[in-house]
């Protein structure tokens, strides 16, 4: 039995971020030391899985609980702490909640707007074709692609994306805005929906918020109307700044993989198949964060986690998982058998999973179709990263073709 | 009472492997080999099965009633 007082804990994340490179460490510790102790910029320690099994285990198994994390002082990456959102339980409160607008994200529902979402990927390449390059594919084309799926999904009006969109940076920024930004964004962000239900009440619209404020209405038990807002202020940031990083994240690992490129320009039947390996192979998170508090004592990679004790799965090092993937650094765009997590897993698994798949379909299947000379137009080392966030991306994408 | 019994069936082509069905039901769903199936595929009628079908983000999940009817997800 480890003394957890008695260890050292790792500062985490253990090195700055370095574009879409994942640090080598955690490789070791798969191999030596799959639990380790570490220190988040900000809360109490935590306990880090590094294998899939043991991170599938933290995020699937009942023992580990969201909602306990209430009241602790939680490791994360970020000065604030959010709680109250759907994030911070467990069922079967997590699922009352879920329910109120999983059935507009299964895969079915999410089929019926890819007509619209490869209409909306056409006329963005087509705008961009006509202006001539370089264009900058971040602000051209990754950046209102989703956000237009995501707000007709919600009702959401899309001319006022300049207002939500700067918002939004409250949801995934680390050090990039003050805490009281981030407070007065995330007030912004409440406001601005608060008023859109309001809206709806007055006049009912066909679409995902009007939806949840008639079950809202309807089952005043169910729900209360701050909830509704947060859930669907948290559906629209989390629902295109995801999106609008993967993409150029997508596309320059496409881009710096000539061959693998090559391969997928050869079918676009293998778009679907070279997304989940895209999906695996990018770290998008900094770091995991997200803690799971034991409920009960629990063994995990060889070591007894206290109840109590919070621990942290990584996305990002289980999808390099030795034991799962073969040659798991190397990007194989037709790789078979693919169990990634990159939408991580359980009952928080990504509620936009199909949506972002679909998008990120469309719009590399788009790239790759329309522009066959696309390329970077820089040289690779002047590619400016954003910093300060939870998540990697590109700030800026030049592109000609 | 197996006549006013429910029966959930889990579609293996389908599955994901999300795990959302086994976190919010774990009386009635477990992982296996990356995907989840029933542990049981006769069930008393309860709303957790309804909440783990309604969820499921591909839909590979279904509960039925005794005479076949479909229950969820609706």
């Amino acid at each position: 039995m480890t003394d957890v007082t008695k260890v050292a804990a790792r500062p985490y994340p253990f090195s700055a971020p370095d574009r879409l490179n994942l640090d080598p460490l955690y490789a070791e510790l798969r191999r030596v030391e799959p639990l380790v102790r570490v220190r988040l910029p900000f809360g109490e320690q935590a306990w880090l899985a590094t294998r899939h099994a043991d991170v599938r285990t933290v995020l699937g198994d009942a023992r580990f609980s969201r909602a306990a994390s209430v009241g602790r002082d939680e490791p994360r990456l970020t000065p604030r702490q959010i709680e109250g959102g759907i994030l911070s339980m467990d069922p079967p409160e997590h699922t009352r909640l879920r329910r109120l607008v999983a059935k507009a994200f299964t895969a079915r529902r999410v089929e019926q707007l890819r007509p619209r979402t490869r209409q909306i990927a056409d006329e963005l390449i087509d705008a961009m074709v006509a202006a001539g390059p370089p264009a900058d594919l971040v602000e051209h084309f990754a950046t209102p692609l989703p956000i237009q799926v995501i707000c007709e999904l919600l009702g959401v009006p899309f001319a006022d994306r300049h207002l939500f969109h700067v918002w939004s940076e409250a949801i995934v920024s680390t050090t990039s805005l003050s805490p009281e930004q981030i407070q007065e964004y995330l007030d912004n962000l409440h406001g601005y929906i608060g008023e859109l239900v309001q809206q709806r009440r007055r006049q009912p619209t066909d679409d995902l918020i009007c939806a949840m404020v008639q079950a809202h209405d309807e089952h005043q038990d169910r729900f209360t109307e701050q909830e509704v807002v947060q859930l669907a202020a948290g559906l629209l940031a989390a629902g295109h700044e995801t999106t609008v990083t993967q993409l150029p994240n997508f596309a320059y690992v496409l881009l710096t993989h000539p061959e693998q490129l090559a391969w997928l320009r050869a079918d676009p039947a293998r778009v679907p198949t070279a997304v989940e390996e895209l999906m695996r192979y990018v770290p998008l998170g900094v770091a995991s964060a997200f803690a799971r508090y034991a409920t009960e004592d629990v063994e995990v990679g060889g070591v007894l986690v206290r109840a109590g004790e919070p621990v942290i799965g990584s996305l990002s090092s289980a999808n390099r998982d030795e034991t799962v993937f073969t040659d798991p650094d190397r990007l194989d765009l037709g790789r078979e058998t693919n169990p990634h997590i990159g939408f991580g897993h359980g009952v928080h698994h990504c509620l936009g999973a199909q949506l972002a798949r679909m998008e990120l379909q469309v719009g590399i299947g788009a790239l790759v179709a329309r522009l066959p000379e696309l390329r970077i137009a820089v040289p690779e080392p002047e590619l400016t990263w954003k910093s300060g966030m939870i998540v990697r991306g590109l700030a800026r994408m030049p592109v000609a073709w | 009472m197996v006549s006013t019994g429910w029966r959930i069936e889990v579609d293996a082509e389908r599955c994901i492997g999300s795990g959302s069905c086994v976190g919010m039901a774990p009386a009635h769903f477990r992982m296996e080999s990356g995907l989840a199936t029933p542990i049981t595929t006769a069930v008393e009628p309860t709303e957790t099965v309804i909440d783990a079908a309604e969820s499921c983000p591909v839909e590979a999940i279904a509960v039925r009633d005794h005479d076949d009817t479909l229950i969820a997800p609706s």
